[in-house]
């Protein structure tokens, strides 16, 4: 838009009677807009002469590639032609790029040609592995006895259609629970203690702990190994493995929980102080609720590595192939451990149930993971949606409250029959009820005593 | 506070004006809410210390334990424990020198091949990556990371061995003028030489644990590059950097620390991975630098495949290679754990 320059009224410089009388509006030239529509930047990051480069360069260096195996060197193998293919593209392509970048931008893409292809194979091969098992694991899966018979009766050379796996199942799902019994309420208790006391002796207690959050899992069952069943003198059972897999999820779990519990604002901490409440009330009402999603991820990532570990069921288990359902005696073998134990067994069939007995674990640690993802995630304080909603409610609720007495408290004030020192005290009586933080509209008042 | 009935001064403190008090012990209680606060903060104290206690007692106390069934084997073999290249326990010599040799192997091979991947996808994750696919990689790469070893272990033994028998072929062929390439007994030129020669190698097992240990490794690594400041990004680009000068010159000396703590901690991880070893290697007690030919061992496999005859003595020098793994990795984290500490994205950085 252009602006007048020369306002009525306002006079510019220079003699006014002469510039009220010529008025003249000077405009500069660049101002002259071009009345045809200005054309429409291209937002987009990808130009097409860097798509043409990457695709020329791939097919050049597949070009160049053939050319070296068949015609110039006595190569072979398909992993070698990847190799000299990868090599070609990637100089291909700094040369193309070079016909119209500069040295910079030639560097830029070549590090992110090298950073996409690593990503894209990692991703790649790590999403293999998974479907890998999975697909050989699938052909005992189909079979429903796989998830309701053990292996006391079946033999090494009976089809999938007899056995199972289900006394790993039950041995597994035996084991952790005890350990998390174990370790949860531990773990947290410790966890409170390193954020709330801190000190030198909580700094000695973290340090150990970090130590041994990377505890190779071995050790921890030779450690339960030696203590329970060396020293202790009781049989190798499924509570020694229970043990073993707390010993070894204990560091972990108290650690992450550190982490969450160390996130918790101080603001709220001493807020809560403030109004008077105890250190364990703050803890209790204050602290483990705003950490709860953490928490909750924290012991569940715990479980999914201790459910996984086989070495230190290994060692203070011991191996059966019936359901044991006592944790105090017998062998009581885990999902990970009879994987381990039944591909050992050089019979298709033996392996197709270790295969079965990999993807029900990754089963298991998929669901326990996305469990985790789903309940927390979220930081300190980050409310899920039911959560939010029940804040909105009682917020509304606060604000109807508060304004009945609002309304309450004027009505009083205009009230002559009341005397001012019981207006006062009715006053009072409505602050009392704000800070008791009474649920529901406290409205109502009755004026006439 | 007041918690007496002071003489009415004036209209300032409403409170005291008001000539009937209700309730004078309702003061008392709102000034101090919980009347035994006192006593339940103290047991609450006791409490939370006794756990921190019993933590600390429970992880502290492992190495002890090992060390006390660790004794007898110790005695016995003196400091040819450290040097023997034997594994005999009761009938003959037994030492770990091969055993940590092949520990520490498997450990750099599967650190070698981690490495690019993991500061790749690291990378790309917290950089190129879009937007929206983000949380999506991330939450994959964390699954990864969750997914338990024998896993890792049946894909090693019937996919990876059988396809990569052609890497080690190739290597040993076009490598083999390296001594750690080279396959001793075998004729490159000849077609018709069995591949087994190149299953049950140190090589192959640290391709597993490799694999194992690098979204672990990508974790710690993309967690640091993402908390790179945004203001130095920006200072980066807006000095004309490209992404990948931004990368190199912002993004990656950020990490560094992340970068060096997470690789020993995965080197921490490789030394103990048990399972996927005791799956792949097949145990051979000499000090074998040809990484690709058949045969090595880790003190954590040899637990796992001999615990089960093992006992006197046997279990005792079981104990020994347990105790020396377990003073080994402790070295290498706590070692991490001071690299990390001291970088400047280390602070939150989770390991």
């Amino acid at each position: 838009m252009s602006v007048d320059v020369t306002r009525p009224g306002v006079p510019a410089q220079g003699p006014a009677p002469a510039a009220a009388a010529r008025r003249t509006t000077v405009r500069p030239a660049s101002a002259q807009v071009d009345p045809a529509p200005e054309p429409r930047r291209v937002l987009s990051s990808v130009r097409v002469s860097d798509v043409l480069a990457l695709v020329g360069s791939a097919l050049g260096g597949a070009a160049l590639t053939w050319t070296v195996f068949t015609q110039l060197a006595p190569f072979s193998g398909r992993l070698g032609a990847v190799v000299v293919w990868y090599v070609c593209f990637l100089g291909l392509y700094a040369l193309l790029v070079s016909f119209d970048e500069s040295g910079q931008a030639v560097k830029d893409r070549i590090a992110g040609a090298v950073v996409h292809s690593f990503a894209a194979v990692l991703l790649l091969v790590l999403g293999f592995v998974v479907f890998y098992v999975v697909v050989r694991g699938v052909k005992a899966l189909v079979h429903v006895n796989f998830f309701t018979q053990d292996l006391s009766v079946t033999g090494p050379l009976e089809p999938l259609t007899s056995g199972g796996v289900v006394h790993g199942i039950v041995g597994t799902l035996v084991e952790i629970s005890i350990a998390l019994v174990v370790v949860v309420p531990l773990g947290l208790t410790c966890a409170v203690f390193l954020t709330e006391f801190p000190g030198p002796y909580a700094r000695v207690v973290r340090t150990v702990v970090e130590a041994m959050t990377a505890l190779p899992s071995v050790i921890a069952g030779l450690f339960v190994f030696s203590l329970y069943v060396l020293i202790l003198g009781f049989p190798r059972s499924g509570l020694a493995a229970a043990l073993a897999l707390g010993a070894m999820m204990l560091p972990i779990i108290v650690r992450a929980a550190d982490v969450v519990l160390r996130l918790v604002p101080g603001s709220l901490k001493e807020a809560s102080l403030a109004l008077g409440a105890s250190r364990w009330r703050t803890v209790w009402t204050v602290t483990l609720p705003t950490a709860r999603s953490g928490l909750a991820t924290a012991v569940i990532l715990g479980t999914a590595r201790g459910i996984g570990e086989t070495s230190p069921v290994l060692l203070t288990a011991g191996f059966g192939a019936s359901t044991n359902l006592d944790p105090r005696e017998g062998p009581m073998v885990s999902l990970p451990l009879l994987a381990y134990e039944l591909r050992r067994i050089p019979e298709d069939a033996m392996i197709a149930r270790a295969f079965g007995a990999g993807t029900t674990l990754l089963l298991l640690v998929l669901v326990l993971f996305v469990v985790a993802r789903t309940i927390g995630g979220r930081g300190p304080g980050v409310l899920s949606p039911r959560q939010q909603r029940r804040a909105a409610k009682r917020s509304a609720d606060d604000a109807a409250r508060l304004a009945a007495i609002a309304h309450a408290r004027r009505r009083a004030e205009q009230d002559p029959i009341l005397q001012p020192w019981e207006r006062d005290s009715r006053l009072d009586l409505t602050e009392h009820d704000l800070a008791e933080h009474d649920d529901g509209p406290h409205g109502s008042d009755d004026n006439t005593p | 506070m007041t918690t007496s009935p002071a003489p009415p001064t004036g209209t300032a403190v409403p409170a005291t004006t008001r000539p009937p008090v209700p309730d004078p012990a309702a003061d008392e209680r709102r000034v101090r809410p919980a009347g035994t606060s006192g006593a339940a903060d103290r047991v609450f104290g006791a409490v939370a210390r006794l756990s921190g206690t019993a933590v600390l007692v429970i992880t502290g106390t492992v190495g002890l334990f090992l060390a006390v069934q660790a004794v007898p084997a110790l005695r016995e073999a003196g400091w040819g424990f450290v040097t023997t290249q034997a594994w005999d326990p009761g009938a003959g010599p037994f030492g770990i020198a091969a055993i940590l040799f092949g520990t520490v192997m498997i450990g750099l091979v599967a650190i070698v091949i981690a490495i690019p991947f993991s500061i790749a996808t690291a990378l790309y994750i917290s950089e190129y990556a879009p937007a929206g696919l983000k949380r999506t990689f991330i939450s994959l790469v964390d699954l990864m990371a969750a997914v338990p070893s024998v896993v890792y272990g049946l894909w090693g033994v019937y996919f990876l061995q059988e396809r990569a028998v052609g890497v080690a072929q190739w290597m040993s062929v076009y490598l083999g003028w390296i001594p750690i390439f080279e396959v001793p007994g075998r004729d490159p030129r000849d077609p018709l030489a069995s591949l087994t020669d190149f299953k049950s190698s140190i090589f192959m097992a640290g391709m597993v644990v490799g694999m194992m240990i690098t979204p672990i490794m990508t974790s710690i690594m993309r967690e640091a590059f993402s908390q790179a400041p945004q203001g130095e990004r920006e200072g980066a680009y807006a000095l004309g950097a490209t992404r990948w000068g931004m990368i190199r010159d912002v993004v990656l000396p950020f990490g560094r620390g992340a970068m060096i703590g997470g690789t020993m901690l995965g080197l921490g991880r490789a030394l103990g991975e048990t399972i996927t070893v005791a799956m792949i290697i097949s145990p051979v007690f000499q000090i074998q630098w040809t990484l690709l030919a058949k045969g090595g061992i880790s003190v954590s496999s040899l637990i796992a495949l001999q615990y089960g005859e093992a006992e006197g003595l046997s279990l005792s020098a079981l104990f020994a290679a347990g105790l020396a793994l377990f003073l080994m990795t402790m070295a290498v984290n706590f070692g991490a754990s001071v690299v990390v500490n001291r970088s400047r994205s280390g602070a939150a950085s989770e390991a």
